[in-house]
């Protein structure tokens, strides 16, 4: 059954995880621009890493039968130097125009500080002035109830549509207000730091099924590639009904992501 | 009692879940057996057993029994920062997993 992972790090990956995903019906991913692990020393550290998600991670998934699309940015883990920032951020229109470039993301906040405020806000109105769609991070662990206010209300104080934008990482103390404030809800299945397919699965029972999906967001840390499928069992072993799975790992990702013309799935 | 949303009948969901979360729980006890059995180490006299985060843990335990819904959301909240406004500056990269100002 086709599903696609719309958050998910195949830099950190192996291109085995792309062969185990495809022979678990991954179709499509999208990846946003993160952290690397360490603090890139220069702005052109950033152009090779955009030439990376625009060139060479599509080709790896079309080896695969997976369509590959792109998100770019400054992550907020890098954005306390504000003019390290800005110069970053000066490269990000020549790369917008590439095929498989949805728009900014992941941008946000990290602790929350006054000048990753400052980052996220510039980043959202590149995505204003070129009509692009937005993908969040919100923090990790105690800082995630507070980033998200902070970020959503950023949002909306540039005029965003919140049907354009994505708030990944949702748990169970934010999702409501994510929902109710009218944005898009995104659901990580990480083992440790974020959500469990247990929980996830609970959290569609309890908020319902519209303008949610769920990712693995694989990367350095302790991740699964096949956490959505593996999210899917879990939907499956309850009775829920493959309509649903369909919803939430298909058709939800496919709404949201189609608002980009540049979003088509293959085949 | 919240309105049933679950597919699963009551005994379905101990059936399914019962061991795993057994499990969990021996892993909660023996960290905190584990955490009986150190010393601070003598780099770092300041160490204790009264770290915000094993503050913070013991402070949530009791929500799982206090008979109110949304335990999750409840223990979320309790490990997080509900200040609103942002912090002058960045001094760290990393997240605690409890505020480390939380008076736990």
């Amino acid at each position: 059954m086709a599903y696609i992972d719309p958050h998910i790090h195949m830099v950190s990956r192996t291109t085995d995880d792309y062969r185990h995903m495809a022979a678990a019906g991954c179709v499509a991913i999208t990846e946003p621009a993160f952290w690397a692990g360490f603090d890139r020393g220069s702005p052109e550290g950033f152009r090779d890493y955009f030439r990376q998600l625009t060139e060479v991670e599509p080709k790896r998934a079309a080896a695969h039968g997976i369509a590959h699309f792109c998100w770019l940015c400054i992550n907020p883990k890098e954005a306390e130097d504000v003019g390290f920032a800005r110069e970053v951020m000066a490269l990000i229109p020549e790369f917008l125009d590439r095929p498989n470039v949805l728009g900014i993301g992941e941008i946000g906040l990290n602790k929350n500080s006054r000048n990753e405020l400052e980052v996220l806000q510039a980043q959202i109105d590149i995505a204003r002035r070129h009509d692009r769609l937005i993908l969040v991070h919100t923090p990790h662990l105690e800082d995630k109830l507070k980033g998200t206010r902070l970020t959503m209300d950023a949002l909306r104080d540039a005029g965003i549509d919140p049907g354009r934008v994505l708030i990944d990482h949702v748990e169970e103390h934010t999702v409501g207000e994510v929902l109710d404030r009218g944005f898009w809800a995104g659901m990580t299945l990480y083992p440790d730091s974020k959500c469990t397919p247990q929980r996830a699965v609970d959290i569609i029972e309890c908020w319902g099924s519209e303008r949610i999906w769920i990712n693995s967001a694989g990367d350095w840390g302790h991740s699964d590639p096949l956490s959505v499928p593996k999210c899917h069992v879990e939907m499956r072993r309850r009775g829920h009904l493959q309509a649903l799975v369909d919803r939430i790992s298909l058709h939800n990702p496919t709404a949201f992501l189609g608002q980009s013309a540049r979003f088509r799935l293959p085949g | 009692m919240p309105t049933p949303s679950c597919p699963l009948s009551t005994r379905d969901v101990v059936d399914l879940y019962f061991m795993e979360h057994r499990a969990k729980l021996l892993d909660i006890a023996a960290f905190l057996d584990r955490l009986d059995r150190t010393a601070p180490a003598p780099s770092h006299a300041a160490e204790t057993h009264d770290d915000v985060r094993v503050r913070a843990l013991r402070r949530a335990i009791p929500l799982l029994l206090d008979g109110a819904p949304d335990r999750v959301r409840r223990i979320l909240d309790l490990l997080s920062d509900h200040s609103r406004d942002p912090i002058a500056a960045a001094h760290t990269q990393s997240a605690l997993g409890a505020d480390p100002r939380g008076d736990y």
